[in-house]
């Protein structure tokens, strides 16, 4: 299939990006690594008559230290992401999700700022973001803005950005000592999408959790945090016990969808035993 | 129409283009490259698979226009000037590592994208490597024993070239000592 | 490899040798001939506009507007062809009365499933082509979709052909009472000790072949050259002729490299006859190739049956009877050999057992999704799992060992031949050696106590054992039982082998690979018949105009048919070779030794001639034997009196998460017995691939549709092809019991591993959740269909659903209440 006509703009500049965005409106799609977009314009599900390739922007790219935060650049594929040694020393559960994203050629391609804007809650990123409580920093017509990814997902493939706004980078504090985590994902196989992920954070004090942090992909519209089993595992004793009774708490609170994959019961279910596993493992029980 | 500047296999185009051409398309279509083929809609199926800088990806998701100033290898330059063949299609032929032969092309670049960054993958990295192609042949059986033996053979090629400019330093060494 | 016949190999040297594929070389450098690689001078491109609906009436169908779009040549409707375009061939009318409704290649005035063609744009380009198509203005006036079917043969049902008078295309019988093959049915059934009944579901499934299909047609003269993505260049030349009222002389059809086919290629396709039509009435060459999406919801379906099936049994374990009644989804319309796919099943579903009587009832239905047809195996995988699924589920009614059961029942080595309730005769086979080595080779006992510790143990991950003891019908061939069974075609091969004058040697065979590496197999053959060298053999195939006759490659028919017409035409060769030897000798034919690619008199050494020294005499023809034609060549073809019937016994230990419901293969073990072996390597790669295909059905494939007929599944995004990371490596061994029905002693391979594969892994997940009381779990078995097994399972069982959570963690106390947390969510 050969996706239907459309102009194609490369800006130099985040200004001239949003600038051209801005102007086009609804017409205009923003093309980061390409690899959902490109199978959309190919099945004709979307007719863009603008699309604005980001690609050609540097400061787009790569991974900074700002001393009690990682800034990584929107356009940063995942490839590099995984490789970068900020990443996996700072944010290893990033790593981790991202070495499960779909194969290796997407991930040379495929951004991380790409993957949370188009906001697909069965993508692996989004509830990673929203377990590592990331930042998303946008450029639009009226400047820049910080938005927290608690705030950032608002529904199914919609997110905050607003009119003419462009995810530029995505601040991810730095986990302190104490802190490990996982990221759980049960596929049917190795290319498909998650039926149900959990991403956990879990920090670690003398043999009791005293914070615990969990995105879930695919058990909403949008990636979720399992706030009750969170709020379980606060100040609770580390063990396999407490974990799993906690962890049945993970489907509250949840809309999970219906599809091929699983209905939403299953998912309910699943996501209790993978949010106990990611915890367990995360917390070394 | 957009300008592209490619250089595909060694040789340079320029081309105009339709934004919305796919690389895949422009290998073809324009450029005659037909063994890199089209298996799927989706960038499911890996069989397009070139490297775009050295790096694989998969050429139906991939534009064109997104290629302009980079260098692209396609199944047609992985062998040597001389025609010998690259390390990976002779362990594809030496462990029957393809029936049909379709998804062969995008199952080698795949492979040598694995083995640029993991010269000596077990079977289970073998098999993680190539996820994103698919083959309805062979069952991978082969492909994952060609892919492992590939990569021994180029490691040993590389030692041996390395031992070779080991010698040739040491000898240089020795010239200049004298 | 475990041998297990003692007669020597008939021939040495190449047969039998792990040969690398002379076919690679092309293929590994992309220097490939893909049918969507052809460019001819003026070619138009092909663009199809298919149906979004499954069932509706077209009231109105305009493409005036698609006309007026840039670069658009031409645009058709159904309505442009409805004179001409004829019907899609069914060659296999499995009952005289057989409803066959027709099915035009572009929807005249009504359409039957989502993604039937129903107009046609030619243009200058491919995306001109696909730009145009959404000018076309179609009004549809929808109908009652018909989804399921039982329902769609309940009376009153809502009908898919207005002019037919039910659903049902035809009901096929077969009773070994009636056929004098055994006892009435009727006689166990009423008296059995045992009976054990089931419905087993056989999923829909996509043949999903690599190459998306893609055809170029050439008007030339009056006739026209068809180059197609297919497996069967000379069946496809013959019904396009008929179709389309072309003389069959000037219709040429070429299969050039095509990327497998699975039986999915193996078909008349609506886009094949398009392609056609669009280039004649241009007079242009047209190029036509799907996308994916267009293949998966277009390109015919396989499998979609619902087998109700009986077993009966005296309480010793010997298998009385067995009983089968099945549904057979046809689709929207019967393509090539719909019906007869099912009813292939009828002679397998008895499969290496030995009873008294047998039943077999296909009824066919139409249904409002895409037609179906032959994918690997064909009728057989079917029958296979259905068999194999309840010996494993009457071998605990009976509590029973199921290998026990299987051994006491099955066809003992010494009683080969042996002819069977549906009255086949099987020439050989050895079930206790196949068993038997795949029973070592997995370490059998090992796993029970494994699998006895875990259930011990209450492990959140089972494990399950799963067995599949198959043989299966291959070398779709005999004409004579072709005909009995109402195929319109004949089975027979052929094959030609000329040496030419510088000793080189042509083999042209009509059989058209697409992956299976014919041209490197029928070179070891031919090297061996003829004493010459590996590299001096080409193989010819794939063009109706080189290769003229032959019946092409499906149903593991080309070695066990194809060369052994190869082998037919070498011994005339050889034969002609020695009267021209003995002429040039001056010696006595039966004084003369062929050995080594030479003929040599007997007692006097030196004294000898080359094949190629007498295929140029042959050529020269200075001083032949007097009335001897020249040239050194023969042609021959083969018709079998007989299938042929590899066997073997697949193994699989599965662990099941339970708390996922997630299942993965830790090991499998298959010991093939496929009489001899031309190439080792050839046959390990058919075997790996059959497995991945055969195990994709077990776990992971499956074609679906929305209750308005959409196709869910409808690309890889959805229809999940297992990935090289979601296999395990199997361990593959043979026996050899060589067939005694051909010169080669082979029994062909290709349909193998698919067949045998899928029941071993079910068998292995319901084993694993027997304690459950669970003893099905439909294909294939996501890991939500086995998470709901178990917690159904455990309702019926008295087990605690709430167990399996509790199990979790590395704490192995049993369950403290925790499960009833998470049951409020169940």
């Amino acid at each position: 299939m050969i996706p239907a006509q459309f102009d194609y703009l490369k800006p130099s500049s985040v200004a001239e990006a949003v600038q051209a965005y801005q102007q086009a409106g609804e017409d205009a799609k923003i093309l980061a690594g390409g690899q959902s977009l490109l199978p959309i314009l190919r099945l004709r599900l979307a007719y863009p008559e603008l699309v604005i390739d980001l690609g050609g922007i540097a400061e787009l790219t790569g991974v900074t230290d700002d001393g009690d935060g990682l800034v990584i650049g929107a356009m940063t594929t995942h490839a590099d992401i995984i490789g970068n040694e900020l990443v996996k020393q700072h944010a290893p559960l990033l790593a981790q999700a991202t070495e499960t994203v779909a194969d290796r050629q997407v991930r040379h391609r495929g951004t991380f700022g790409g993957s949370l804007a188009h906001a697909d809650p069965a993508g692996d990123l989004p509830a990673v973001a929203l377990a590592l409580d990331a930042e998303l920093r946008a450029h639009g017509p009226a400047g820049e803005r910080s938005i927290a990814a608690r705030d950032f997902f608002l529904d199914y493939l919609t997110t905050a950005l607003a009119p003419g706004e462009i995810l530029t980078s995505i601040r991810i504090p730095k986990l302190g000592s104490g802190w490990s985590t996982h990221y759980e994902k049960l596929n049917r196989v190795a290319q498909a999408w998650s039926i149900v992920a959990v991403a956990a954070a879990v920090h670690r004090s003398d043999g009791v959790i005293t914070e615990a942090r969990i995105g879930l992909t695919n058990m909403g519209p949008t990636p979720l945090r399992a706030t009750a089993t969170e709020q379980a595992l606060a100040g609770a004793p580390a063990t396999a016990e407490t974990v799993a009774r906690a962890s049945a708490a993970a489907a509250e609170g949840t809309s999970a969808p219906s599809d091929q994959s699983g209905k939403a019961d299953y998912r309910e279910h699943l996501v209790t035993v993978l949010t106990r596993r990611a915890v367990q493992h995360a917390a070394g029980i | 129409m957009t300008r592209v500047n490619v250089k595909v296999d060694g040789t340079a185009y320029s081309d105009d283009v339709e934004p919305r051409l796919l690389l895949v398309q422009y290998l073809r279509d324009r450029l005659g490259k037909v063994g890199t083929v089209i298996g799927c809609d989706t960038s499911n199926c890996g069989s397009c698979t070139v490297l775009l800088d050295g790096l694989s990806v998969k050429s139906c998701s991939v534009l064109a226009v997104q290629a302009d100033g980079a260098s692209v290898t396609t199944v047609e330059g992985l062998s040597g000037p001389d025609g010998a063949l690259h390390p990976v299609q002779q362990a594809f032929h030496d462990h029957h590592a393809l029936q049909c032969g379709f998804c062969t092309p995008g199952m080698m670049l795949a492979a040598c994208d694995l083995l640029r960054e993991n010269p000596n993958p077990s079977e289970d990295e073998v098999r993680e490597g190539i996820e994103g192609n698919l083959c309805r042949c062979t069952g991978y059986q082969n492909i994952v024993k060609a892919v492992q033996a590939a990569g021994a053979a180029m490691s040993t090629r590389a030692n041996s070239a390395a031992a070779v400019s080991d010698s040739i330093a040491s000898v240089s060494a020795v010239e200049a000592s004298a | 490899m475990t041998t297990i016949d003692d007669r020597p190999d008939v021939a040495g040297g190449e047969i039998g040798q792990p040969r690398k594929r002379k076919e690679d070389a092309h293929l590994l450098t992309g220097r490939t001939t893909w049918t969507d690689n052809m460019v001819l001078p003026g070619m138009v491109h092909l663009a199809i506009l298919r149906s979004p609906m499954a069932h509706a009436r077209i009231t109105s169908i305009d493409v005036s507007a698609a006309l007026e779009r840039p670069g658009v040549l031409a645009a058709y409707s159904g309505r442009d062809f409805a004179e001409i375009q004829g019907s899609i061939p069914c060659a296999w009318p499995v009952t005289p009365d057989m409803v066959n409704p027709g099915h035009p290649s572009l929807a005249v005035d009504q359409v039957n499933h989502v993604g039937e063609a129903v107009a046609v744009v030619a243009a200058r380009d491919k995306a001109s082509a696909q730009d145009a198509l959404e000018a076309i203005d179609i009004d549809y006036e929808q109908l009652p979709v018909v989804l399921d079917m039982e329902a769609a043969l309940a009376p009153g049902a809502d009908l898919v052909h207005a002019h037919t008078e039910s659903n049902r295309s035809f009901t096929w019988i077969f009773d070994s009472g009636t056929a004098g093959t055994g006892a009435p049915i009727d006689e166990v059934l009423g008296q059995a000790e045992v009976t054990v009944s089931r419905r087993f579901r056989q999923q829909r499934l996509i043949p999903a072949f690599m190459e998306p299909r893609s055809t170029v047609v050439q008007p030339q003269g009056d006739g026209f050259v068809m180059w197609s993505a297919t497996q069967v260049p000379h069946i496809l030349r013959t019904m396009l002729s008929l179709t389309l009222n072309v003389p069959e002389h000037k219709v040429r059809v070429i299969a050039p490299d095509v990327g497998g086919g699975f039986g999915g290629k193996l078909q008349v396709t609506p886009e094949e006859v398009i392609t056609a039509l669009v280039a004649r009435k241009l007079g242009k060459p047209a190029k036509y190739t799907e996308s994916r999406s267009e293949s998966l919801m277009s390109a015919h379906h396989g499998r979609d049956q619902i087998q109700d099936i009986t077993i009966t049994a005296r309480r010793d374990g010997t298998v009385t009877g067995l009983d089968v009644h099945l549904y057979a989804d046809m689709g929207a319309y019967l393509r090539l050999v719909s019906p007869g796919i099912p009813v292939l099943g009828a002679f397998m579903f008895n499969s290496i057992y030995k009873f008294d009587a047998y039943r077999f009832v296909c009824e066919g239905v139409f249904t409002n999704k895409t037609p179906t047809d032959a994918y690997r195996g064909a009728g057989r995988p079917e029958a296979t799992f259905a068999i194999e699924r309840i010996m494993d589920e009457l071998a605990t009614e009976l509590g029973m060992d199921r290998m026990e059961l299987r051994r006491r029942n099955w066809i003992r080595h010494e009683e080969f031949p042996f002819t069977t309730v549906a009255g086949m005769t099987y020439d050989s086979g050895n079930y206790e050696a196949a068993t038997d080595r795949a029973l070592e080779l997995i370490g059998w006992d090992e796993l029970v106590a494994e699998q006895a510790e875990r259930r011990a143990r209450k492990d959140p991950v089972q494990l399950g054992l799963g067995i599949s003891t198959f043989t299966e019908m291959c070398g779709l061939a005999p004409s004579r039982v072709l005909g009995a069974l109402s195929y319109a075609a004949g089975g027979w091969e052929n094959a030609s082998i000329r040496v030419l004058a510088t000793g080189k040697v042509e083999v042209v065979t009509g059989v058209s690979p697409h992956g299976q590496g014919h041209e490197t197999a029928w070179s070891q053959i031919v090297a061996d018949q003829l004493g010459v060298p590996f590299e001096d053999v080409e193989v010819i195939h794939g063009d109706t105009q080189s290769s003229p006759k032959g019946l092409d490659t499906y149903g593991s028919r080309s070695l066990v048919v194809g060369a052994v017409a190869v082998v037919h035409a070498a011994d005339k060769v050889v034969a002609k070779a020695r009267r021209i030897a003995a002429h040039m000798l001056e010696a006595s034919e039966d004084d003369l030794e062929f050995a080594g690619g030479s003929f040599s008199v007997r007692g006097a050494p030196g004294n000898s001639k080359s094949i190629q020294e007498i295929a140029f005499a042959a050529f020269a023809a200075h001083d032949l034997p007097d009335g001897m034609e020249p040239s050194l060549d023969a042609d021959a073809t083969f018709d079998p009196e007989n299938f042929s019937f590899p066997h073997g016994t697949h193994l699989c230990a599965m662990e099941v998460d339970t708390e996922t419901g997630f299942s993965t293969i830790r090991k499998y073990v298959c010991v093939d017995d496929i009489g001899a072996v031309i190439n080792p390597l050839i046959v390990d790669g058919q075997v790996h691939g059959g497995l991945a295909q055969g195990i994709a059905q077990a776990l992971y494939e499956e074609a679906v549709y929305d209750e308005e007929g959409n196709l869910t599944t409808g690309t890889f995004v959805d229809y999940l092809l297992p990935s090289a990371a979601d296999l395990p490596s199997f361990t593959t061994d043979r026996t050899v019991s060589r067939a005694t029905t051909n010169p080669l002693g082979v029994k062909g391979v290709g349909e193998a591993g698919t067949i045998a594969s899928t029941p071993s892994i079910v068998n292995g997940i319901v084993d694993a959740l027997r304690p459950w009381g669970i003893n099905d779990v439909q294909m294939p078995c996501t890991p939500e269909r086995v998470w709901r097994a178990i917690h159904s399972g455990a309702e019926k069982s008295g087990r605690d659903p709430g167990g399996t959570v509790s199990w979790g963690g590395t704490s192995t106390t049993t369950s403290d209440g925790s499960g009833a947390t998470d049951g409020g969510q169940l």
